[in-house]
């Protein structure tokens, strides 16, 4: 293989990761919010956390790290050119990406009917921590299930471009690109969870 | 001097006779040749930039005289802040890298293009939805936003203009600058020519390189910012909202965080153009290359750290103003030692006046002017006094128009020739200059007493004694725009009716010299092998 | 499959196997940082919630995502810890103000 070609998967990569980057930033200035707001109100962060399911959450945060590997897994597949294994995987990381955004719905369905929910009448006669809380929950959680979603979109185009064969051992950088995506939006769910679920 | 015209013709066709995949108009807005790209946001920039000078003209008719002159109030709010938003987002932070960095960028490391050529096209693109959007929310919702265009919480929750779409409109042009930044990195890592060592790049690119990683990192948390303060406006998560706990200085830390990098955005690659300009017009290599080539990073990286001296009378802790203040006089350091290399760079060189280093002499001189007026603002004791006054419009007005401003003039009567083959009246640049001098000193430096003095910013009307100076620098805004009507009417003609000129008529070395007025397509015959650095002459 | 791999561009990727270890170590980790949150540590239960999440992480970042194989240029390896340095400034010098109005 030329050194053209080599010099151009390194920057394709290289790009990608200098986007994730950008993303990280992105997120970094809620976490920024989180935590002065959490220094400033502890107790009322601790007292609205607890109205979270830590059991969904906890479940939740085992999905993504299982689509991580099978994220992973295709892409490993792929490069030995196994191309039913590779989309199968893929196809599990879809199914356990939709899971995820499946029990977020549950949870934020369940908060909205308990009138959880900004600006709503029964959060605002609270503490203004939990108010808070609440905000950078909807907040947070919110982008990061549109960053999932958006990452489901283009693993289901990298599903149709393996099957079409136009992504391949040759031409495999979009699936890795794809899956550094992938493994960006689990990562940050590895730091919403604890945030949000685990205060003691 | 005279015009060496070099009797070369290239057997290629210029980049503007290629046969792009589209015909006509589609084959530049549809185009991934960087050159073209350049061209779109030349022409988009300027456009804008003329908009944001019809815009302060205005504002400066209002401030001739005290009390009503010929707008309301809340037109005069509203003109303020489109006049910051279009100058900043729309000209100055995309500017030189858009334009210059586009077109030069790739020729100048030896490359046929950057690294994500349909990215890039993408980022003019977002560019022009973004500029369209902001230029929608004039005649929408409930009408032109009023809050400056710093978009403070808690006023920007409360008003009832269109802020939501002017807001969402910057939230979109910050992705043009985060793609073009993520492209000018990669291209300069993996797609330099054989031989093109890091310390053979010429400072331009080292600037761009520098300014392209500030792009990628801070841009997002103003994105962030604008966003969370929509969803406050639309759904009230309370984050920004003092009512529900809310804390508005951290609005100002997000947005300062991102808005103090901006202005490295705009300097960096300014200054670049300068290292670039220098060389050729003392005919001696630069000196201190890579004191130059480490400052830009440190400006980059300590610039990341002091944005807090926008707000040591927000309320912050007077812990973190006295950090800020400390961080903000160690990041005037790199910038005076460019000031000393550049200077050094002329010192017992063989000057060879031409309108580019003409206006590059100029920044250097009302750069540090800004630059210093800078250091009285780092000072506690004194920003209490001049923070939100005429002092501080005096001063940014310094830096980055006397600064940028003038980078991107000197730019233009430097790389213009390179990319249409023809040359501008030099009598008419030098007249032109002159004029614009007078206006710009006689526009700002008022300003630098007014506030001084005490006179607040954003204010529509003001006390009698401060009627003198406003007139005088009412005055100095038209002799100004006379002068910019001057140069870009020069300018304008050169490209269709200047006479014509060869591959290097001002003795450049760096790689954009030695290819064709205007380039090929693919910029090189051949990628060349490079053998030694940027602006050795004297030699060979 | 225990041989390292080498792909195209000449950096080696893990094999299933230690794909298939780190997802253990990250199901370990989840089930420590819950089982943690349990127990009333202070002010040190937000510490250690960050650490654990870290290095979990650190697991995707260096393993899924390859950054433990990436040659060459130092970029790869001085990205992350590039940019974790400029976010803890961030915060610290936030807090600078927050913390001691």
């Amino acid at each position: 293989m030329d050194v053209h070609e080599n010099r151009h998967s390194i920057g394709s990569k290289a790009g990608m990761w200098l986007f994730i980057l950008s993303e990280i930033l992105l997120f970094g200035g809620l976490f920024i919010l989180y935590a002065v707001y959490r220094f400033k109100h502890p107790s009322a962060f601790h007292l609205a956390a607890e109205e979270l399911s830590r059991p969904l959450g906890t479940i939740n945060t085992l999905i993504l790290i299982t689509s991580s590997l099978t994220m992973a897994l295709s892409i490993l597949y792929l490069k030995k050119e196994d191309r039913l294994s590779s989309l199968m995987f893929l196809l599990s990381t879809l199914f356990f990406g939709f899971l995820f955004l499946l029990i977020k719905y549950f949870e934020w369905a369940g908060k909205i009917s308990r009138q959880i929910f900004p600006d709503s009448s029964r959060l605002l006669e609270r503490d203004q921590g939990e108010i808070l809380f609440y905000g950078l929950y909807y907040s947070m959680t919110g982008l990061h299930a549109l960053h999932l979603l958006v990452g489901l979109g283009v693993l289901f185009v990298m599903g149709i471009l393996i099957a079409k064969q136009k992504v391949n051992r040759e031409n495999i950088v979009p699936l890795e690109n794809s899956g550094l995506y992938w493994h960006l939006v689990d990562i940050i769910w590895i730091f919403l969870f604890p945030l949000f679920y685990l205060i003691t | 001097m005279t015009e060496k015209i070099i009797g070369e013709v290239q057997p290629a066709v210029s980049f503007y006779k290629s046969s792009e995949r589209f015909g006509g108009v589609f084959g530049w807005i549809f185009s991934t040749d960087h050159k073209r790209i350049g061209i779109l946001y030349l022409l988009s920039i300027l456009f804008f930039f003329l908009t944001g000078v019809s815009l302060g003209f205005l504002m400066r008719l209002e401030l001739m005289a005290p009390g009503p002159t010929l707008m309301k109030p809340q037109t005069y709010n509203a003109l303020f802040t489109l006049h910051g938003v279009i100058m900043i987002f729309l000209f100055v932070i995309p500017g030189i890298p858009a334009i210059f960095g586009n077109f030069f960028l790739p020729i100048q490391i030896g490359a046929r293009d950057v690294a994500f050529p349909r990215i890039n096209l993408l980022s003019w693109w977002i560019y022009m939805i973004g500029a369209i959007l902001a230029l929608l929310s004039l005649f929408t919702g409930g009408g032109p936003i009023d809050t400056g265009w710093t978009f403070y919480v808690p006023y920007s929750l409360r008003t009832t203009v269109n802020v939501p779409l002017a807001v969402f409109a910057v939230f979109i042009l910050g992705f043009s600058s985060i793609l073009t930044g993520i492209n000018f990195v990669t291209t300069v890592h993996w797609h330099r020519a054989p031989g093109m060592t890091w310390f053979r790049l010429p400072l331009f690119v080292w600037s761009l390189y520098a300014t392209a990683w500030v792009q990628i990192l801070v841009t997002p948390v103003v994105g962030i910012t604008l966003l969370l303060t929509l969803l406050e406006r639309l759904v009230g998560v309370g984050v920004f909202d003092p009512a529900k706990g809310g804390d508005p200085i951290l609005y100002q830390h997000l947005f300062w965080i991102y808005s103090h990098p901006a202005v490295y955005i705009m300097i960096l690659p300014a200054m670049g153009v300068i290292s670039e300009i220098l060389p050729v017009f003392a005919r001696r290599t630069i000196f201190g290359y890579k004191a130059i080539a480490f400052s830009s990073l440190a400006i980059a990286s300590v610039g990341s750290l002091v944005w807090g001296h926008h707000m040591f009378v927000s309320g912050q802790s007077d812990l973190a103003s006295l950090i800020f203040s400390f961080l903000t006089f160690l990041v005037a350091v790199p910038s005076a030692i460019k000031v000393f290399n550049w200077v050094a760079t002329l010192y017992k060189g063989s000057i060879e006046v031409e309108p580019p280093l003409l206006f590059s002499l100029t920044f250097i001189f009302l750069f540090s002017i800004g630059g210093l007026t800078g250091l009285f603002q780092g000072a506690l004791a004194l920003d209490v006094h001049l923070h939100d006054t005429y002092w501080i419009v005096g001063h940014f007005h310094y830096v980055i128009f006397g600064g940028t401003g003038f980078a991107i003039f000197g730019a233009l009567h430097y790389w213009l020739p390179k990319m249409v083959g023809r040359m501008y009246r030099k009598s008419l640049s030098y007249l032109a200059w002159a004029v614009i001098f007078v206006g710009f000193n006689t526009l700002y430096f008022p300003m630098l007493m007014l506030g001084w003095e005490g006179m607040p910013r954003r204010y529509y009307d003001y006390l009698a004694p401060f009627h003198t100076l406003q007139l005088i620098s009412t005055i100095g805004s038209w002799i100004l725009i006379a002068g910019l009507i001057l140069m870009f009417v020069n300018l304008f003609y050169s490209i269709f009716k200047g006479k014509r000129v060869g591959d290097n008529p001002w003795g450049g070395a760096t790689l954009e010299w030695q290819i064709s007025s205007p380039p090929i397509r693919e910029n090189f015959e051949k990628i060349p092998t490079v053998t030694r650095g940027p602006y050795e002459y004297g030699r060979s | 499959m225990g041989d390292w791999m080498e792909n195209k561009e000449g950096s080696s990727i893990a094999n299933h196997r230690t794909y298939w270890a780190v997802w253990v170590g990250l199901i370990i980790l989840t089930g420590i940082t819950v089982s943690v949150a349990g127990r009333n540590l202070g002010r040190w239960s937000i510490a250690v919630a960050l650490a654990i999440a870290a290095i979990k992480a650190g697991l995707v970042l260096s393993y899924f995502m390859h950054l433990n194989y990436e040659k060459g240029i130092g970029l790869f390896k001085w990205m992350i810890p590039g940019i974790m340095i400029l976010f803890a400034l961030f915060i610290g010098l936030t807090f600078f103000d927050v913390a001691f109005r």
